[in-house]
């Protein structure tokens, strides 16, 4: 950048074309022109690339991240809740299963109960009915042999007669009388 | 910075401003000098930066994509904190400044490189051009109310008065503030960098102890080298967070 020359003993300014005056270079207003154009110039331009073109894509980046790590964050709760519903379905699904079980077995125990209730008082019920025909059969027995018993004392006291005394057996009628006042 | 011409160690030499071709317009002298050249430079590593690091536009960031990214939320966020979202219209111009001086600064410390924000007149064209946008800006969005800029509230009736010079004044000399601070940091950074290096180029010529002697002001351009890289981003930062605040007064006048 350096020329050879020496700057600090030229007088005057000099407008253009080498080594600008002997004043303290920022405080030489010779070179203020230059110095703003170029300044408007290139500051400007830079002004123009930031604002169209470098801010635009950064804000763009970031903004796309911001959006992608947000669209994951309610991707990632979206799956979450999904998951914990179908936690909830499934341990729903246990318990109504769970449920349904213990309902059949208690029906199943009810009807076994039920029906081995009937099946048991029919055959009391049966049993009983039996129990009582043969108890009316053996009445029946023990009156027709009760009855009985009268005809064959009489016979017999007949014949117990006849053969005691001789001749004549007594009437049947008088036996009659005589065995219904032993049996009295 | 460190180009010393010839055998004379002068730290003013690398603030002088060549012309590379004369151009003349209505017998002012518009010639491209060496500060355009630098100029052009300063637009063009940058532009080329934010340009091609963010050209794969990844969803995942590279390295560099990061670099650029970083930049612009940098400057977003300083210019949000400062003057609100409604502030962001003039990113583009505030993310420029910002890139513009940062970037001038940093080519300025490659040696033999022309700083460019060394010079009073681009610091202040500069900072024109922000209290000028603040300026019209504010009077555009608030019309006369822009001028209870200078009338703070909740003032007593007898202090207006004092009040409001005062802030006439700051106003006005925001400009001036804005462009010598950033100027004079880079004009004094460079001068005190090349007086001492200028030592060390002494010292050694000076025979076996000078080179022994040498070690210290060497040292010190070392140090005041890395301070100076601070410098670049810190003046590049302060001038951006200060335009940030002056166009936080153009959208809300009333503070």
């Amino acid at each position: 950048m350096s020329s050879t020359s020496s700057e600090h003993q030229s007088t005057g300014t000099v407008a253009h074309g080498g080594e600008a005056g002997g004043a303290f270079p920022p405080f030489d207003s010779t070179t203020y022109p230059s110095q703003l154009l170029w300044l408007a110039i290139t500051f400007g331009l830079f002004y123009l690339l930031m604002s169209k073109v470098v801010l635009p894509r950064i804000g763009g980046i970031l903004e796309d991240r911001r959006d992608r790590i947000a669209g994951d964050m309610a991707e990632a709760s979206r799956l979450k809740q999904e998951s914990e519903a179908a936690v909830a379905s499934y341990e729903q699904a246990l318990a109504d299963a769970r449920a349904q079980a213990g309902k059949m077995a208690r029906e199943a125990a009810d009807a076994a109960k039920a029906s081995s209730d009937a099946a048991r008082t029919k055959a009391e019920a049966e049993l009983a009915d039996k129990l009582a025909k043969a108890e009316e059969s053996i009445d029946k027995i023990k009156q027709g042999a009760l009855a009985q018993v009268g005809d064959i004392a009489a016979q017999t006291t007949q014949e117990l007669v006849k053969a005691a005394i001789g001749g004549e057996a007594p009437s049947k009628d008088v036996a009659d009388k005589a065995v219904a006042a032993v049996m009295k | 910075m460190a180009g010393s011409s010839g055998n004379a160690i002068d730290p003013i030499h690398q603030f002088h401003i060549n012309n590379f071709i004369d151009l003349d317009i209505a017998g002012i002298d518009f010639s491209f000098t060496n500060a355009s050249l630098f100029m052009v430079l300063t637009v063009a590593v940058a532009s080329l930066f934010l340009i091609l690091s963010t050209n794969r536009r990844g969803l995942v960031p590279g390295r560099m994509q990061l670099m650029a990214e970083m930049s612009y939320e940098f400057v977003a966020s300083t210019l949000r904190s400062a003057a609100g979202n409604d502030a962001m219209r003039f990113f583009p111009l505030v993310f420029s400044l910002f890139m513009f001086v940062f970037v001038a600064n940093l080519l300025g410390m490659v040696p033999y490189f022309f700083t460019i924000t060394s010079q009073i007149i681009v610091t202040f064209a500069l900072a024109m051009l922000v209290i000028g946008t603040v300026t019209v800006y504010g009077f555009f969005k608030h019309g006369a109310g822009f001028l209870k800029l200078f009338v703070p509230s909740g003032v007593p009736g007898y202090v207006v008065p004092l009040v409001t010079t005062i802030e006439v004044i700051s106003f006005l000399s925001r400009p001036v503030s804005l462009s010598v601070r950033l100027f004079a940091n880079m004009l004094a950074g460079h001068i005190t960098l090349k007086v001492f290096a200028g030592f060390v180029v002494m010292l050694t010529g000076a025979g076996a102890v000078g080179i022994g002697a040498a070690i210290m002001p060497l040292a010190l351009t070392i140090a005041i080298t890395a301070l100076e890289f601070l410098v670049a981003f810190l003046q590049a930062y302060v001038f951006t967070v200060l335009t940030c605040m002056y166009l936080a007064d153009a959208l809300h006048p009333s503070h």
